[in-house]
């Protein structure tokens, strides 16, 4: 009893960090992975720096467990819990000082921050800046399906047939347009101009993913529940072999040599448009019509909620974002084939949706991440992988059957409080 | 949308002795089955109107049909001379028929306050720009919503609930957001399909007094299907008898208590049992 409350009193010294203490205690120990990590590795006589957290290194040489644990706890851990314990004072000054300003500037100020760590953590090595990258697509994707399985309700399997819409209409365009290939002739335009026109290239990509989902989102005017769930499947399929027997697009060889366009910031900036539009969305009224509508259609429309609008909304939007998803997808992997939009990352991501947490913008990047980095972690696992993961999803469900963190939308005026007590004058 | 709210109401302060709403000859079929037959029905403003008759009379029936969740195979619905039966049920509730549902149909994740400001849907103007960027323009819009919902609340005294989620809430609680959502879509006509529904005699007393309360102060026309005739007796001036989907008797609520053909389809048989 007498551990118990020692360990909550010494977790209670932390409360009052506000978020900008967080991320100025994780830029720092990223520096300091970055200027001293080497070294430290190797003095736990660790092969390298671990990549993942430790984690990676865990599972193939069970016998360095502690000794990447080790390396964790220093590089991490310490120098985080310290400087975020001993900075309380100023990071809520300034935590206050940005409050003040306007909105926007705050949160163009913290994500400058969490830009920084992330930018700071995957320069070490290519392989983090690729899991990051597909990591913050797999938020960006789950999500856009949220959007749908969970706000609205509906059991949509449709969501990677939009992604492979987007990522093969982004491919095509940047392939066409700006690469030399043997399949779609000489560049049309200079590849200098490109950087600058694959935002437009991506939405076009959006909007095509868009278009399609009217094939789904018109039935759900009149079918729901399971009948909507076959007819979206039905759809993954049509679009799945439609671009495997489609020769302009080399059917299952896929398309390759996509130009290097997506860089980290630009697939940061892309999953904060996204997180930021989505969640404006589901906090206005018109977005909870969504809930309205899954919660009971006919007293929606009694209470004036146009239903039908509501539903072709929900649907186009959120096949835009996974739309855009794709389109990042391919230019990140400089790949696409039919087959990575089969039943399988249809299961994936919605694993991700229902661990992370239904009806829920932090849901989603819970299960996002955490899916993605528990596939990369697993990944010297090879098969069991694919028991382990379920296993887990079957636990989550069972304890917390709306997943781990449902029905919770981001306010970013609570978020970035400062979190002064009654006794600081601040 | 506004012009089309404005204009009947403009026609109705020049003196005009039209009804809100009117019903002619409405009927209805399910399969072979005649629900509703040649149903009469004529609302003045201020008037509270009941609608009573035995299980399977057609009460809700009607009540479907007005509101457009289903759409009448015979007859015509007019609200303040517009015709609106044919409208999506939406339409018709945006245009000012508003209406609570006999088993609460409440949306059972949201809170009391997002109840209330959701009835305001037809008439957010910030459209899908405003959803989705969050401009000025909706902050302000939302702001306007939730003050009036408030207001709603504080009305129905259950302001104090404004953040809890109506599946906690007791029952004569979700009564009360129920009534106060139907009142947010700034209705002229309220249809109340059995409001007293499952309520224990202090919970009648204080629905009844809700209701009277939202007659006087938006001086609307109020349709009540009830079972209690304590309550029909007390608040309508008049009252109409349903039974197989036909209006037997109709009249002041004094001539319904004597009227032998109600007595025989309704109060003798069915309050025997």
């Amino acid at each position: 009893m007498a551990s118990r409350t020692t360990f909550r009193d010494f977790r209670a010294g932390w409360s009052r960090v506000p978020l900008i203490g967080w991320l100025f205690g994780a830029l720092l120990a990223v520096t300091l992975e970055r200027l001293a990590g080497a070294p430290i590795a190797m003095f736990f006589g660790l092969p390298k720096i671990p990549a993942l957290f430790g984690l990676d290194i865990m599972l193939k040489k069970p016998l360095l467990i502690p000794n990447a644990f080790l390396y964790v706890l220093l590089v991490y851990g310490l120098p985080m819990g310290i400087a975020t314990r001993a900075g309380i004072g100023p990071a809520n000054r300034l935590a206050t000082g940005l409050f003040r300003l306007p909105i926007m500037v705050t949160t163009a100020v913290y994500i400058g921050f969490l830009y920084a760590i992330f930018h700071v953590w995957a320069e070490l090595n290519d392989y983090r800046a690729l899991v990051l990258k597909l990591t913050l697509i797999a938020v960006m994707f789950t999500l856009s399906l949220n959007v749908i399985n969970g706000y609205m309700g509906e059991f949509s399997c449709s969501h990677p047939g939009f992604m492979a819409l987007g990522a093969y209409c982004a491919s095509v365009f940047s392939l066409g347009m700006f690469v030399d290939t043997r399949f779609f002739g000489t560049a049309l335009l200079p590849p200098a101009l490109g950087p600058f026109l694959f935002p437009v290239i991506l939405v076009l990509g959006g909007l095509l993913a868009a278009a399609a989902a009217l094939i789904v989102a018109v039935p759900s005017f009149r079918t729901r529940g399971d009948y909507l769930a076959i007819i979206s499947l039905a759809f993954l399929f049509i679009v799945k072999s439609l671009i495997e027997n489609l020769e302009y697009v080399r059917g299952p060889r896929g398309l390759s040599g996509q130009p290097d366009w997506a860089n980290l910031p630009t697939v940061f900036l892309w999953t904060v448009a996204c997180v930021w539009s989505i969640n404006n969305f589901v906090r206005s009224t018109i977005g909870k019509a969504l809930n309205a509508v899954r919660d009971n259609e006919m007293a929606a429309s009694a209470m004036t909620v146009d239903t039908r609008r509501t539903k072709m909304v929900a649907f186009l939007f959120s096949a835009f974002w996974a739309g855009i998803a794709g389109g990042l997808f391919a230019h990140v992997l400089r790949y696409v084939n039919p087959g990575t939009f089969s039943i399988q990352s249809l299961a994936e991501v919605l694993a991700m949706v229902y661990f992370g947490g239904l009806n829920s913008v932090y849901g989603s990047i819970v299960g996002a991440v955490s899916i993605s980095l528990l596939g990369e972690v697993l990944r010297p696992l090879e098969i069991f992988k694919w028991i382990i993961i379920p296993l887990l999803l079957i636990l989550v469900m069972i304890y917390r059957p709306t997943g781990l963190v449902a029905f919770k939308d981001v306010d970013v005026t609570e978020l970035f409080r400062p979190k002064t007590g009654p006794g600081d004058g601040v | 949308m506004s012009p089309n709210c404005s204009g009947p109401r403009r026609v109705r302060a020049m003196g005009s002795e039209m009804p809100v709403l009117e019903v002619r000859e409405m009927s209805h079929n399910f399969g072979g089955l005649r629900a509703v037959n040649g149903y009469h029905l004529e609302i003045d403003a201020g008037q509270i109107r009941g609608l009573i008759g035995p299980n399977g009379a057609g009460k809700t029936t009607i009540f479907n049909l007005i509101s457009g969740i289903y759409t009448p195979m015979e007859g015509e619905v007019l609200l303040n001379g517009r015709k609106v039966n044919g409208l999506p049920s939406h339409r018709i509730a945006s245009m000012g028929i508003s209406r609570t549902f006999q088993n609460l149909l409440l949306w059972r994740h949201m809170t009391v306050l997002e109840h209330v400001k959701m009835a305001h849907y037809s008439r957010i103007k910030y459209g899908l720009i405003g959803a989705f960027f969050g401009t000025g323009k909706r902050l302000r819009e939302e702001e306007e919503i939730e003050e009036r919902a408030l207001g709603l609340l504080e009305m129905m005294g259950i302001r104090h609930l404004a953040n809890q989620v109506v599946l906690n809430l007791p029952y004569g609680a979700q009564r009360r957001v129920e009534m106060a959502r139907a009142l947010a879509t700034d209705p002229k006509v309220l249809l109340l399909d059995e409001p007293t529904a499952g309520m224990n005699p202090e919970e009648l007393v204080q629905i009844m007094e809700i209701i009277r309360r939202a007659h006087r102060e938006f001086g609307l026309a109020i349709l009540l299907i009830e079972h209690r005739l304590k309550v029909v007796m007390e608040l309508c001036e008049r009252i109409q008898t349903l039974n197989f989907g036909e209006v037997i008797a109709e009249g002041t609520p004094e001539e319904i208590r004597s009227d032998p053909k109600v007595i025989d389809a309704y109060l003798g048989k069915e309050s025997v049992i």
